[in-house]
């Protein structure tokens, strides 16, 4: 096959692996598995460089999970700046439109040209540089961003994979069937499928109840032959994380001061019980 | 984003990335727009023609009473279920016809809550029959046309717009007295569209739905704006997943925390009503993956009191 040259291919030419977090449905955990990966991978070596991308134009999510809200994205020669969650060590790169709005109230109401445009600049525009892995977080659906991010990335195709993730009530296990039927069709190979929100344990008393029923992601896999790569409770300690930043009072992250020079959302993230699991699965994705 | 933001329903689904509107002095002269279709018909002086299928949206839309939007920018917060659920509790009253309209196009969830997953849609000289789950409450949705339930629907925007039109023009919905329409998250092509194609005929309102946490009322106070931008009146907030009651203990906890005040707190901020908050019930889920209706099957569920409550006030402030 003829290697296109094209703006994304040079920019993404010094990026390994690409890792495609899908899900059919929505509000599955698609950010917060990115979010988990990418911290997961950041800290597999203290060398390895992460980039984590959020597509999800109109509610996008990764700048408050990594405590980067109110953080904006600037300008350089040689392209956009990205985000770095880590500071000064610069090793976690973070790319969402969240950065890119005034209000984090803002709206952004685009037709599919333009989260196309929007998408292509994502990955020709930023500078990324040397990167190990980046990671894309995207919208729930099979549509205008799916399409355009596989679209933009054909030439870069033999470095990407995907990862999907699911709940297990029969609603959302069908919209990730969608989602498979998705990756076969533009032929996107698939390293596995997380089963989220699998449970939760009553803090009380101890008790595990399947608000989300249970199993079902483990069942699917099975019968599409694809990798279980485990399956995640919910975790409030990890919702709270995730959800307050890392400033965790009551005041609002929209000072723009320098994240600590010890990444403590990391810190934070390492004593959760996911962190625990989620160190299995991602082993089950590299490998 | 510095550039002039064009007015996003005069930016036809068709049009290229920096569309400047066709309202806009630029229309039809910008840079961006070499090579759209739309150009000639933008720079020409000639009074803009309407979409064509304006007149008949119309038409099919004027023996529909009450039309509701259920909205949210976050995925997964449960929109369908509260559709379904809103359908159901209208239906009770046998004397009240009812219609819901799923405009997922690529993740219908709601023929599956209803229990009506593996029906088809029948033509008839009128128009799409939409299936009836009773005599009273009938439904279309894209999941009705797929070959299986598996198929991907991997459309673009323009597609889309094009399937949600024909919802609107072509479907034989009758005399209802309300009619339901169920979005996928975001604000997109879908949502631009349905606003589009109702301008006309009015919407009566919109539903929100959020979760506790902060990442999802995030992406609802971005939904608020957009109702503002276009127009829309919202009715008001609904908290969904809002505590869980263990089975086992009876002790209340807070799985979604709401760590910057929650639903009541946004609803406060904005200036618009929190309809209410509904408990997450495990059973909730199951009975939506197995299409029965949640509010007839447990009546007696916090969840339950709290739905009905909610479709009440619903009820009260369109003056029903």
């Amino acid at each position: 096959m003829a290697v296109l040259e094209t703006p994304v291919s040079k920019r993404l030419a010094s990026v390994k692996h690409i890792i495609i977090v899908l899900s059919g449905k929505g509000g599955v955990g698609k950010s917060s598995v990115s979010t988990q990966l990418a911290l997961n991978l950041y800290q597999s070596s203290s060398m390895a460089r992460v980039g984590l991308l959020d597509v999800d134009l109109t509610g996008p999510s990764i700048p408050r999970m990594l405590g980067l809200d109110g953080y904006a994205v600037h300008q350089s020669s040689d392209g956009w700046v990205p985000v770095y969650a880590d500071g000064a060590d610069a090793r976690l790169a973070c790319m969402s439109v969240g950065f890119l709005l005034k209000n984090k109230g803002d709206s952004v109401v685009w037709r599919g040209p333009k989260k196309n445009g929007m998408i292509r600049q994502f990955l020709s525009d930023v500078r990324w540089g040397e990167l190990d892995y980046l990671v894309i977080d995207t919208p729930p659906g099979t549509s205008d961003e799916h399409l355009s991010l596989l679209e933009h990335m054909a030439p870069l195709h033999s470095r990407l994979s995907s990862v999907i993730v699911t709940t297990p009530q029969a609603v959302a296990l069908m919209d990730a069937m969608k989602c498979l039927s998705f990756t076969r069709a533009v032929n996107l190979p698939v390293l596995g499928l997380i089963e989220n929100m699998s449970g939760y344990v009553c803090p009380c008393c101890g008790e595990v109840s399947n608000v989300f029923s249970t199993g079902g992601g483990e069942e699917m896999a099975r019968r599409e032959a694809l990798k279980f790569l485990g399956r995640l409770p919910v975790d409030t300690e990890l919702v709270s994380l995730l959800d307050a930043s890392v400033t965790s009072s009551s005041a609002d992250a929209n000072s723009t001061e320098k994240s600590a020079d010890s990444f403590r959302l990391l810190e934070r993230y390492l004593n959760t019980s996911s962190a625990k699991l989620f160190k299995h699965i991602m082993d089950g994705i590299i490998a | 984003m510095g550039d002039a933001v064009a007015d996003p329903l005069s930016v036809p689904a068709n049009a290229p990335e920096h569309c400047p509107g066709t309202e806009s002095e630029l229309a039809g002269k910008s840079a961006a727009c070499a090579g759209c279709e739309n150009q000639q018909i933008c720079a020409s002086n000639e009074p803009k023609l309407p979409d064509p299928s304006l007149p008949f949206i119309r038409q099919r839309m004027s023996t529909v009473k009450r039309k509701i939007l259920v909205l949210s920018g976050k995925g997964g917060v449960g929109k369908s279920t509260f559709t379904a659920q809103l359908g159901w509790a209208f239906a009770a009253d046998d004397r009240i016809q009812t219609g819901i309209m799923d405009v997922d196009i690529c993740g219908p969830s709601i023929p599956t809550i209803l229990g009506i997953a593996s029906e088809q849609v029948h033509s008839s000289s009128s128009g799409w029959s939409p299936v009836y789950v009773q005599d009273n409450l009938g439904i279309m949705s894209v999941g009705f046309m797929l070959p299986s339930a598996h198929d991907a629907v991997m459309w673009r925007g323009p597609k889309k717009n094009g399937l949600i039109s024909q919802f609107l023009k072509d479907v034989d919905w009758g005399d209802l007295d309300y009619l339901i329409i169920d979005t996928p998250p975001g604000t997109s092509d879908e949502h631009l569209s349905i606003v589009q194609f109702l301008k006309e005929s009015g919407i009566d309102g919109a539903v929100l739905i959020t979760t506790p946490q902060e990442v999802a009322l995030q992406d609802v106070r971005r939904e608020i704006d957009f109702c503002r931008k276009v127009g829309i009146q919202i009715l008001g907030l609904v908290e969904n997943m809002s505590g869980f009651v263990c089975p086992s203990c009876h002790t209340k906890s807070q799985i979604f925390k709401p760590t910057t005040g929650g639903g009541k707190k946004l609803a406060d901020e904005m200036g618009i009503e929190l309809l209410g908050s509904i408990p997450l019930d495990p059973r909730i889920g199951k009975s939506a993956d197995y299409g029965i209706s949640f509010l007839d099957e447990y009546p007696e569920s916090p969840a339950s009191i709290a739905y009905l409550d909610i479709i009440d006030r619903i009820k009260e402030i369109l003056g029903d």
